[in-house]
């Protein structure tokens, strides 16, 4: 019997709708989460761009961030780009309180520079014949990438997009652009993990 | 739309849409700037006094000085916003130079011209402009606003403006999605604005960029207030560090504004709050004190 799939987008603060449009458009159900005990109802989730220190704020207490920790355990991916990307990673300088650390990448907030220096740029995707349009906004960059991550994207020979076994880090914007390869390719992830609980 | 598709616009609005549900909080220095990060504000707004002190000591109100903004972008990691006087794109010129994240153009300050808004397309950094109807608001965002918010009445600690022009923008918007083709043009003269931008929020029955609220706004209930009547991320200013506990009121809001359509979650961060602002009722104060009149 096939379950039809929910995915649960963290709507604490950021570009939770830009994700959520993004969703309707590929006609897959989706919910906002903002408290712990909502994560119970959805397959995946995913941690949409903003403000990485606001966002943690928020998984402070209530075990929220020890929730989110266990699901891709569970067989429920977790997808985050720009801020979210950031909670995901391992290794992150002057964050003032500790993320989610499920990425083994060290990350550098802001790296870019300030949002004079951020851009629309184009780069290479494994999930994509020819070129996929990047969106950086005051975006980080990864530093480091362990020896169990996947690169499945770089632009300007830096990794942009990595995998690392049910958890997809992005950081640039696949949501602010009409490309929905890696929201697919996310998703295609989150029915496979499915199939195989059934 | 044309405008729409442009890389530079595009980034723009980007920055604006990473600010939804968020708190961008007022700031008169580094050590209040780090205080509003550590609250959980998505970002800060540095000016050199806040609403409610420009509205008491008056005299002319400018950009602030870049002195202070450089401390506090050193200060903080979230984006920081500063303030420019109405039609000063000389001032703008200095905040983009000294690299600001986003450039307020306000009523707050002393308009230095009364008839033009800056052109706001000539500028890499987005700006984000106040208006009090949805006329305003497309005449900005035609000039190249990637961002809008309501002006309510700054410095007042009255959310009452902030409601009045909450609803008449997402009411008029909402009129607009039922009116045939044809009617729109005489719509868009009415409304003082581009027909092409009319058309679109006729489609989508939204505005074109991040619509957040602004002017007034005191405490928990007030964010809970505005967000649920359409906005999609708020400004505080004098309402946080003219309070008795600006921490603790700081964190209290960024809680309900974030969970603002649970009482439950307001209640709990409106309790054992400190004093609010004393606050001004706008309907005391004379025609020409008030600062949402500037700009048109």
């Amino acid at each position: 019997m096939k379950r039809k799939m929910k995915v649960g987008v963290l709507a604490l603060q950021g570009d939770f709708e830009a994700h959520a449009r993004v969703l309707d458009r590929l006609g897959v159900e989706w919910a906002y989460i903002r408290r712990a005990e909502e994560l119970r109802g959805v397959d995946a989730l995913i941690l949409p761009g903003g403000e990485s220190t606001t966002s943690l704020k928020f998984l402070e207490g209530d075990g929220f961030r020890e929730a989110i920790r266990r699901l891709p355990a569970q067989g429920k991916p977790l997808f985050g780009t720009c801020a979210g990307a950031i909670l995901l990673a391992q290794e992150v300088a002057g964050l003032p309180q500790p993320g989610l650390g499920l990425v083994d990448v060290a990350i550098e907030r802001n790296a870019y520079g300030r949002q004079l220096d951020s851009a629309v740029r184009s780069g290479w995707c494994a999930l994509k014949e020819g070129e996929l349009e990047m969106v950086f906004i005051r975006a980080p960059r990864i530093r480091r990438v362990g020896p169990q991550v996947e690169v499945l994207g770089e632009c300007e020979g830096e990794p942009v997009l990595v995998q690392q076994g049910n958890c997809l880090l992005a950081t640039f914007h696949p949501e602010l652009t009409d490309d929905t390869t890696i929201h697919r390719h996310f998703l295609e992830l989150v029915r496979m993990r499915q199939t195989e609980k059934v | 739309m044309k405008l729409f598709q442009d890389e530079q616009w595009r980034v723009k609005v980007g920055l604006a849409e990473m600010l939804k549900g968020g708190v961008i909080m007022d700031v008169t220095n580094a050590e209040q700037a780090r205080i509003a990060e550590q609250a959980g504000g998505c970002a800060v707004m540095a000016l050199e006094r806040v609403p409610a002190d420009i509205r008491k000591e008056g005299g002319v109100a400018r950009m602030a000085s870049p002195k202070i903004i450089r401390e506090i972008m050193q200060t903080v990691t979230i984006p920081v916003m500063a303030k420019v006087r109405i039609g000063h794109f000389a001032e703008a010129q200095v905040l983009e130079a000294l690299e600001v994240d986003f450039i307020d153009e306000s009523e707050v300050l002393t308009p230095a011209d009364e008839e033009n808004h800056v052109n706001k397309k000539l500028f890499r950094v987005p700006f984000v402009c106040g208006c009090r109807n949805l006329g305003e608001a497309l005449r900005r965002i035609a000039e190249g606003a990637a961002m809008i918010r309501t002006k309510g009445e700054a410095g007042s600690g009255d959310v009452v403006e902030a409601v009045r022009h909450m609803r008449a923008i997402v009411g008029h918007m909402k009129r607009l999605t039922v009116l045939a083709k044809e009617e729109l043009m005489q719509e868009a003269k009415r409304l003082g604005a581009p027909l092409e931008l009319v058309e679109w929020v006729a489609e989508h029955g939204k505005l074109p960029v991040p619509n957040f609220s602004a002017g007034g706004i005191a405490t928990p209930a007030d964010a809970a207030l505005v967000r649920q009547l359409g906005a999609e991320a708020i400004f505080v200013g004098s309402g946080i560090f003219k309070s008795s506990d600006p921490e603790r009121r700081a964190r209290a809001i960024v809680h309900a504004n974030t969970h603002y359509n649970d009482p439950k979650a307001v209640l709990e961060a409106s309790a054992d709050l400190g004093e609010a602002m004393k606050g001004l009722d706008v309907r005391q104060l004379d025609e020409k004190e008030l600062l949402q009149t500037r700009g048109r």
